[in-house]
């Protein structure tokens, strides 16, 4: 999967994220189930049933999300989330 | 001693630490001044294990963090390089291999068939439970003579009723699988003694997986006979990873519940603030800064180089052990300003207290939330809650694979 894929221009946000516009990749295969991103971005990221892999739920988090995101991102520890940002 | 050290250094060379280090007299929170010294001065180095064997010491949160991820870096304890803590846990390793102990995919495909049921919703539902049995040893510490030996009256028995509720275990033989586990994770603890510990807790596990089989509950023992039913595990493989989690499930938070009190009584400023809140996020930072001023995983994360890997200006050969000690990565001026000071109100949320990489601690979950509520309730309903004895005079467990204290003799004003 390429940044590319984040071209998209849409979401025109505003406040905080200044025009910027996020976009977030999971990489299901490398997820270990810590759940860190749930408990920080709750709005974001869900976990499956059967084994705690990560569920995205928002792949075009509003700007007051962002910071949370980010640091889902940070903390992941087997880095399966990619934050793209415009 | 002298004559090993001859035959591997040279005389211009200093002799080579010996890991793990000791921690300063008076300073029982405090990282090894050893391993603090190496970190400002060499972040990537050997150092002398119990076998003569010289692994490396990695000390410093990006070093650890990259280490960790890479996956020229193996857990496969049976690979020859692969730093045992002891003999007993290098018996082990070659006669049983965990998912612990094992690298991705076999790794990651044994893992995940316990993952579930520690995601944050399910454990989120447990909470009105963990409250309720952390109330009632409360009520019962109150309704009797103090002082009390707060590991035995609360620290141990919450996170061992909660694992065992979990994993569908009898509550009443603690006696046998908590001094069994102590044996295991215990360094000082010879070969025989560790392996007869693990044998025996396999045996006890491996008889209530068979149980499950024939009359399944609602529990994760009953989940892992399922599987053995449809062929993805054996019997035997299913209770190794019983008695991983078991062991895992009450000794770590035991020891965070108590050395984390010990820290807290410490620092009275900083407990004032615990005694006087009930708003769940300062609670919840107050464990994450808990987690990471103690590092209570002490004696190191342990790895093998499947290639030569460059980090730190040195070259980690393949074949080369490698220890990563998070209790350094934790007070690492990069990343955590001021990091001898505990303060609950800063955003500790980086720290590698549950390691980091593939590995990562899959009962961070349950740990946190046990901890959120045992830091949330003890010391608003016992708020003179004191050592009863001088902070010296505590048996801290210098030979735990798992900091803490063995007793905590807490009063209270009543």
């Amino acid at each position: 999967m390429s940044g590319e894929s984040s071209s998209e221009g849409s979401g025109a946000s505003s406040g905080e994220g200044k025009g910027v516009t996020m976009r977030v990749e999971v990489d299901v295969p490398k997820c270990v189930a810590s759940g860190q991103c749930v408990m920080i971005a709750p709005d974001v990221f869900d976990q499956r049933e059967e084994d705690g892999i990560v569920v995205l739920l928002d792949e075009q988090p509003a700007p007051e999300l962002h910071a949370d995101v980010r640091e889902s991102a940070v903390v992941c520890p087997a880095a399966a989330i990619r934050v793209i940002e415009k | 001693m002298t004559e090993t050290l001859a035959e591997t250094t040279t005389p211009a060379e200093e002799p080579l630490p010996e890991f793990p280090m000791p921690r300063a007299a008076g300073c029982p929170f405090d990282p090894p001044p050893i391993a603090r010294a190496l970190h400002a001065e060499r972040p990537v180095t050997r150092v002398r294990l119990w076998d003569g064997s010289t692994p490396w010491l990695v000390t410093g949160y990006a070093d650890q963090r990259a280490l960790l991820a890479d996956p020229r870096v193996s857990s496969e304890a049976t690979l020859p390089g692969f730093p045992h803590a002891s003999a007993g846990f290098r018996e082990n390793a070659t006669r049983r291999r965990s998912f612990i102990t094992m690298d991705d995919p076999e790794h990651a495909r044994i893992r995940r068939m316990v993952t579930g049921p520690f995601a944050i919703k399910r454990i989120e539902a447990m909470r009105p439970e963990i409250q309720k049995i952390t109330d009632e040893l409360i009520d019962t510490m109150l309704a009797g003579p103090a002082p009390v030996d707060l590991v035995r009256a609360l620290a141990l028995p919450l996170p061992s009723l909660v694992i065992c509720r979990l994993l569908g275990v009898p509550y009443e033989d603690h006696d046998f699988f908590q001094r069994n586990s102590s044996l295991m994770i215990n360094r000082h603890s010879s070969a025989e003694e560790v392996v007869g510990a693990n044998e025996a807790l396999t045996d006890y596990l491996e008889g209530l997986v068979a149980a499950k089989l024939a009359d399944p509950a609602d529990d994760m023992l009953s989940e892992l006979a399922g599987r053995v039913r449809a062929g993805e595990l054996t019997q035997r493989e299913a209770a190794n990873m019983g008695v991983l989690l078991l062991i895992a499930g009450h000794e770590t938070t035991a020891n965070m519940i108590a050395l984390g009190t010990v820290a807290l009584l410490e620092h009275p400023d900083q407990l004032a603030v615990l005694r006087e809140t009930e708003d769940p996020k300062v609670i919840a930072r107050a464990v994450e800064e808990l987690l990471r001023y103690l590092s209570i995983v002490h004696n190191g994360r342990r790895r093998v180089a499947l290639e030569d890997i460059e980090i730190g200006g040195e070259t980690i050969r393949a074949g080369d052990g490698i220890i990563v000690y998070t209790g350094t990565a934790n007070w690492d001026t990069e990343v955590f300003a001021e990091p001898e000071r505990l303060d609950i109100g800063r955003d500790a949320r980086r720290h590698m207290a549950f390691g980091f990489g593939v590995h990562q601690c899959l009962g961070q979950p349950l740990a946190r939330v046990e901890l959120q509520v045992v830091y949330g309730t003890l010391y608003r309903r016992i708020p003179t809650l004191r050592l009863a004895t001088g902070i010296d005079q505590l048996p801290f467990k210098h030979d735990g694979l798992v900091y803490g204290v063995y007793e905590l003799p807490v009063t209270w004003t009543s």
